[in-house]
């Protein structure tokens, strides 16, 4: 029986791809391992080899055609003696493996999430936009300063020939050569300290961490080193650098690549830490990361990188660090998030608002230093707020908010603060247990409707 | 002529003294011959260390009378080893150490008063009071600390070379660290950086036989030949006596201009010793009275350097009298002007935190 070729996950954040070349055509004997066709995710060009031998049958999709699902069928492959069946071509992925339910009930969400804009009132009038994913966006950010100014340079792991772990540099060693574009070895602790060394003597890096993960071999040199000399100089040692990278949960790549490390260097003065979601901020706060001559902690998100979002097509668009953006206004709860949990945020909006709820949702931004002002005046208006963070909860940064609005707004509060964090457990791999571990839609839906007494 | 014989690290090594396996503390001193210095750089060199020494025999008065908190590292018998190296350094080159920093700032030409005020916590001190012993800086003097955590400092050195590769200004990073730091990773990983990108960097591996109670030959595999701990990156080091300070200079202008030279890193082992203690709540019960006499007695550097002078007849005893004198009232000086300063204003607790 002729065997299907399905599209293949590349990447553990896949879910589609372009396919892009057929190397192999109708009636081809192939055996495994031959090369028969190349996709492009969003992140590379990638090969796919055959696995089984046979005869190349129908080939049911064209190349060229784009957003391929994961695990639709792409060939067929002939036993001996096989004929190229005569049924229609599938025109649908089958339904993805069905993952093991968790064992919570989530609420149905039936209202379209809300949509992340920037901000007009940051916009000069008639501003067009553009078009752009997060990982263009920080590609966008990064080019624009090291044209700008001549000290500021990219330093990491895969940053330059392989033009990025997550391409987020891709092009860049081209653009501006093998000086400025630095591929380091394997080396976190040495490299940071190296980084740190250079900004102390007054250039400019960009460190990027394949995932904060990797940082923690570097960490002493981020605090000791880079957060710390300021203040024990007396001010006359400042260290510019930008310390970049994925942060927090991916896709199922388990409890040692998954950490949200917002919390942690949110504690330490003599550091910035921001988190952006959208594309036109992570362009924004770059920018702004990279000209600020403190220690700036930029952390990504790994499944937000390929996400598009609408970008201001201005020659400089800066967004300041240490302003919260206040996404929706409302006047019944304040839902504050940052960085990928403005996905359950702006979804429980769209369901929420539609039920009737006027949520007031905050795109928090920057984590260090931290935008009290916008939330407070937000709780003094609403009584009620949220918080939503992907990090664990004891001593998480929305702990640090409850904790703040308690002290600084309890009289206007009419419901105690709630947050929805990620569970207290290591990261788990198995599908069902990585969802059940990282906050949801229906769990902010349900905290909002809890603080509202609805 | 060579003070101390190069040990490339593609050769094997000569076995420079460590045929008589005795690994004993000692410094690496005897079979060298040292390029002589004229008079005047006898003179520069043995007021430049009698400083230093008098400045730190002050903290540690000052230290016990109650003016000096905290850690208080003493640099007393290694003078030679940052002496002889900013002699034969290039205005430029930049300077980072350890917490035993105090040595390395007064050989910066950074002023003893400022240091001295650091070290009793006054806002006239190098940090206006916020640093302490252990964390100063200049960049004036391009002195760049002054690091606290054990070998961070070599990794952070490495990036003075790189951008001094970067904006190719000709500097040298001269990256000091002990030979208790030897053992940290980041050493290597800044080795191998290094050597892989050519970047100009001394590494003084100031090696005073012991990292806080432990002496090296617990801590250190191969303990008599350190130098050679970059030899599998193609570092070239060598072993030098760090007890005089020709032999120091003489090895630092070789690894200089290695560095000047486009050749990269450079490790040079001083083999020196620290009189006092660790710190200065170090009873040192580690190592003997007599070990410690032996070097006093016939390796101190100042000493060294004062008999050459006498016996050259390039001054005598009432000269050497009154440098001592000229010296001391600038210690005391310093010591008055740190006592004296005001503390820093309560409201400096909530500045320099960001720029």
């Amino acid at each position: 029986m002729a065997v299907q070729i399905l599209m293949p996950a590349l990447s553990p954040t896949m879910e589609e791809g372009t396919l892009a070349k057929w190397l192999v055509k109708e009636g081809d004997s192939v055996t495994s391992g031959d090369i028969i066709a190349e996709i492009e995710t969003d992140k590379a060009t990638m090969e796919v080899e055959a696995v089984d031998e046979g005869v190349v049958g129908r080939i049911l999709v064209a190349e060229g055609t784009e957003n391929v699902p994961v695990n639709a069928p792409i060939a067929e492959l002939l036993g001996d003696g096989e004929e190229a069946s005569e049924a229609p071509a599938p025109v649908t992925a089958p339904d993805p493996a069905p993952a093991p339910a968790g064992e919570t009930v989530e609420a149905p969400v039936t209202a379209p999430a809300y949509v992340s804009v920037p901000l007009e009132a940051d916009l000069p009038e008639g501003t067009a936009m553009v078009e752009m994913t997060v990982r263009d966006a920080l590609n966008a950010a990064m080019r624009e300063e090291m044209r700008a100014d001549a000290d500021v340079f990219l330093i990491g792991e895969e940053v330059a020939e392989y033009q990025g772990a997550y391409k987020i540099s891709q092009g860049m060693l081209e653009e501006f050569g093998p000086e400025r574009v630095i591929d380091t070895p394997i080396t976190e602790h040495g490299f940071t300290g190296l980084a740190t060394g250079a900004a102390l003597s007054g250039l400019k890096p960009i460190v990027e961490f394949m995932t904060f993960n990797f940082a923690m071999q570097a960490i002493d040199h981020i605090i000791n080193s880079a957060a710390k000399t300021l203040y024990m100089s007396g001010g006359q040692l400042g260290c510019s650098i930008v310390f970049r990278g994925a942060n927090g949960a991916a896709a199922r790549v388990g409890a040692q690549h998954s950490q949200d490390y917002a919390p942690w260097y949110a504690n330490v003065p003599g550091l910035k830490v921001v988190s952006p979601y959208s594309a036109a901020d992570a362009k924004g706060l770059l920018k702004s990361a990279i000209r600020d001559p403190n220690p700036v902690i930029f952390l990504e998100n790994e499944i937000l990188y390929g996400q598009t979002f609408e970008v201001p097509d201005i020659e400089d668009w800066i967004v300041p660090i240490g302003k919260a953006k206040i996404e929706r206004p409302g006047a019944d709860v304040t839902l504050v998030a940052w960085s990928h949990a403005m996905t359950y945020a702006l979804e429980a909006t769209g369901q929420l608002t539609a039920d009737g709820v006027d949520v007031e949702l905050i795109d928090l931004r920057t984590i260090r230093p931290m935008d009290m002002e916008t939330i407070l005046t937000s709780v003094r208006k609403t009584g009620r707020i949220v918080i939503v963070e992907e990090g664990w909860p004891q001593c998480g940064v929305s702990a640090e908010i409850a904790a703040r609005v308690t002290q600084q707004a309890f009289d206007y509060l009419d419901a105690p603060p709630a947050t929805v964090a990620g569970k207290d457990v290591p990261m788990p791999y198995a599908a069902n247990l990585e969802k059940l571990a990282l906050p949801n839609t229906a769990e902010v839906i349900e905290a909002v409707k809890s603080v509202s007494y609805r | 002529m060579a003070a101390t014989k190069r040990k490339p690290a593609s050769r094997g090594n000569s076995k420079k003294q460590s045929s008589k396996k005795d690994s004993s503390p000692r410094p690496a001193s005897g079979s060298n011959t040292a390029i002589e210095f004229t008079s005047e750089e006898e003179i520069d060199a043995y007021k430049r260390m009698l400083l230093i020494r008098r400045f730190e025999e002050k903290a540690g008065q000052l230290y016990g009378m109650g003016f000096i908190g905290g850690f208080c590292h003493l640099y007393i018998g290694q003078e030679a080893v940052v002496t002889g190296m900013q002699m034969a350094a290039n205005e430029g080159d930049q300077v980072i150490t350890s917490y035993r920093d105090h040595g390395h700032m007064l050989a910066c030409d950074m002023d003893p008063k400022g240091v001295m005020a650091e070290l009793t916590g006054r806002a006239t001190g190098y940090s206006r009071g916020k640093g302490g012993s252990m964390h100063m800086f200049s960049r004036e003097k391009n002195f760049y600390g002054g690091h606290g955590i054990v070998g961070a400092q070599v990794s952070l050195g490495t990036g003075l070379a790189f951008a001094n590769k970067y904006r190719d200004d000709g500097s040298v990073s001269m990256t000091y660290f002990g030979e208790g730091a030897l053992n940290q990773g980041q050493v290597y990983e800044s080795f191998n950086m290094a050597a892989l990108w050519k970047l100009p960097v001394i590494y003084v591996l100031e090696n005073n036989q012991y990292a806080m109670g432990t002496s090296v030959t617990r801590a250190a595999a191969k303990s008599e030949e350190l130098y050679n701990r970059g030899s599998v990156y193609g570092i070239p080091g060598e072993q030098v006596d760090g007890m005089d300070v020709r032999a120091v200079r003489a090895a630092g202008a070789r690894a200089l201009a290695h560095c000047r030279d486009g050749e990269g890193p450079y490790i040079l082992e001083m083999r020196t010793y620290r009189y006092r203690g660790h710190s200065m709540s170090d009873p040192a019960k580690y190592r003997s009275r007599d070990e410690v006499k032996d070097m006093r007695e016939h390796h101190d550097p100042i000493e060294q350097c004062r008999v050459r002078i006498v016996d050259a007849g390039v001054a005598d005893e009432a000269v050497l009298k009154d440098f001592d004198k000229e010296i001391r009232a600038t210690v005391n000086e310093a010591a008055e002007f740190a006592q004296t300063g005001p503390e820093p204003d309560p409201a400096e607790l909530w500045t320099d935190i960001l720029v």
